[in-house]
């Protein structure tokens, strides 16, 4: 299976607009939607029928036997995450316990246990020999990398022949993006002519980079900025990283969303520029594929 | 008091609010910028005399000589950081969570910890704005200690502003920037997935017991979805900004609309009025 991630470093740039514009373009068979903790491509790409569903455990959290606890303050001082609340009993801060650990081995008494706690929810969408795996994280919890370890998981599983996959990313550079970048082929950036968006293009390619993963750049709403324009496609070709198209600010594509359409699915001139997109994107995939088959 | 800006979505204007309020403070003003996965506001604030501080992080090393072979670090680590690997626990850096608990349970004594640097904090000033930014290394998986670090050195002067530009989502990195706010702001785009994330930001803030207000950003004459959720939902709307080329143009080019144009700095001044009202008083 190809799989080609969608990533952008900043958020808002058109990673979820353009993922859907290329899950249609392509006709993938399997797609899935990584950005765990804000996730939106179901709201364009999702199939009718409900998707099977379900809880996402993710590290256990600590838990304290009030009977039990003799208020050493052991697990307080050697809790790094600072979850141990000295009230009238010791408790957990649930939201700050990483499941570690820690507490449970220094406790003299054996007052507190690891319980397993439901960190979010899997869903997977089947429809028409298509697979859509996604999954949304619980209010408030953490993990989010493991998560997204487990979409794509879901999706390899439930996908096993297909050619290509096409994955929405998160925003940043951080956990849920470094475990999105596993087993990827090709990361394609959404940039946006700006001066944060050239900083955070430049930070995204860096870790993309450190994973040794081939990256492509695409310019979106191009035209509402020139000179940054030039600015990306100058580092781009300093660096290396093709740019495989520009998309034009296009009032049209925020109504298609809107209509729950992804922006190929009308007539507008962000679809038409999105097509030449998917063609060299699906140029550079293959590319690849014929390189390693060469090397073979 | 400490006013976060957070949104979900990426891309809404958090940036752009948090910047320009700080901008218009009429006290000293401090602007923390707690998306350190992708920090933008000091591009707008270019700062001077900027000092620069390394955060590190705790990692275990294994020492071979006093290694026993007894796995027990490898089994207590939740997080799969130590795995046992020809004789000798190995440690995965990019996954250990520093919790110290393997240093703990060696009965050996086979184990120590080495600082590991994961990024930096830089301070610096740009008129009355002291400006905080936090930048986590590419490569690096959590940007946390660097957000602790950046809220924690700064305790909440009387008559003192303080602006928490928050990464995008509404995961760990976003529940740390906002632990320490006394009011929330969220701003909001008029798009299905605008709304779709306000949502999950909304119910964030409501889990957390802070109180909160929305602002609407890249308003059109059009329809707007996120307005009606906020109705909806009995959100108090504090402010609307109009979509505008020249504020896009400012805000691209990385200038403080509100230092560069009469207009905005009218603009934003009332904004913070409002906010300021809304969250309870005085500075």
């Amino acid at each position: 299976m190809k799989q080609l991630l969608i990533l952008s470093g900043k958020g808002g740039t058109g990673k979820t607009t353009v993922a859907s514009a290329l899950i249609k373009l392509s006709n993938a068979k399997a797609y899935a939607d990584c950005d765990v903790d804000a996730p939106n491509l179901h709201l364009i790409m999702a199939a009718k029928t409900d998707p099977e569903r379900r809880d996402y455990y993710g590290l256990p959290k600590a838990k304290i036997d009030p009977k039990r606890c003799t208020a050493c303050d052991r697990c307080r001082e050697s809790c790094r995450f600072e979850a141990i609340i000295k009230d009238q009993d010791y408790k957990v801060d649930a939201f700050a316990c990483e499941g570690c650990g820690v507490c449970v081995a220094v406790c003299p008494v054996n007052a507190v246990t690891l319980n397993p706690a439901v960190a979010g929810e899997l869903m997977l969408h089947t429809d028409k020999n298509r697979v859509f795996s996604t999954a949304q994280l619980k209010m408030g919890s953490g993990n989010s990398g493991l998560l997204v370890s487990e979409v794509k998981k879901q999706l390899k599983t439930a996908a096993v022949q297909t050619e290509l996959a096409i994955i929405d990313g998160s925003p940043g550079i951080g956990c849920p993006v470094i475990a999105s970048l596993s087993g990827v082929d090709l990361v394609l950036i959404i940039a946006e002519p700006s001066v944060s968006g050239l900083s955070d293009l430049e930070r995204i390619i860096k870790t993309a980079g450190t994973f040794q993963i081939k990256t492509a750049v695409c310019i979106n709403k191009y035209d509402t900025n020139r000179r940054k324009t030039a600015q990306i496609e100058d580092y781009c070709r300093e660096n290396e990283i093709p740019v495989v198209g520009h998309i034009p600010f296009d009032p049209l594509a925020v109504e298609a969303i809107n209509n729950g359409k992804t922006i190929v699915d009308l007539e507008c001139p962000a679809g038409e520029a999105t097509r030449r997109v998917f063609a060299r994107t699906l140029d550079l995939l293959l590319m690849d594929s014929q390189n390693s088959a060469d090397a073979d | 008091m400490r006013v976060a800006v957070l949104s979900g979505k990426g891309g809404t204007g958090k940036t752009l609010v948090a910047v320009n309020l700080a901008a218009v403070a009429p006290t000293p003003a401090l602007y923390i910028d707690c998306d350190v996965e992708e920090p933008n506001g000091h591009l707008f604030f270019k700062p001077e005399n900027v000092r620069k501080t390394e955060i590190g992080i705790k990692i275990p090393v294994v020492h071979g000589d006093k290694c026993t072979g007894c796995r027990q670090c490898v089994d207590f680590c939740q997080f799969n950081a130590l795995a046992y690997i020809k004789d000798h626990p190995l440690v995965f850096e990019e996954i250990c969570h520093s919790c110290g608990g393997c240093v703990l349970i060696c009965p050996g004594s086979a184990l120590t910890e080495k600082e590991k640097v994961i990024g930096e904090v830089q301070m610096g000033r740009s008129g009355r704005v002291t400006v905080k930014t936090g930048i986590l290394n590419p490569g690096e998986a959590s940007g946390i200690p660097i957000i602790k670090q950046l809220l924690t050195a700064c305790p909440a002067e009387a008559g003192h502003l303080t602006f928490i530009d928050c990464p995008p989502g509404s995961a760990c990195p976003v529940m740390e920037s906002i632990k320490e706010a006394d009011y929330c702001l969220l701003v909001a785009e008029p798009t299905l997935f605008g709304v779709h994330n306000l949502k999950m930001v909304y119910e964030l803030v409501k889990l957390f017991n802070k109180p909160f207000g929305a602002i609407l950003n890249k308003c059109l004459d059009k329809a707007n979805p996120a307005e009606e959720f906020c109705i909806d939902q009995g959100i108090p709307i504090l402010d609307r900004i109009p979509f505008d080329q020249e504020l896009g143009r400012l805000n691209g080019d990385g200038l403080i609309a509100a230092r560069e144009s009469e207009h905005y700095q009218e603009f934003f001044a009332a904004l913070l009025a409002t906010v300021l009202k809304e969250a309870g008083g005085a500075p």
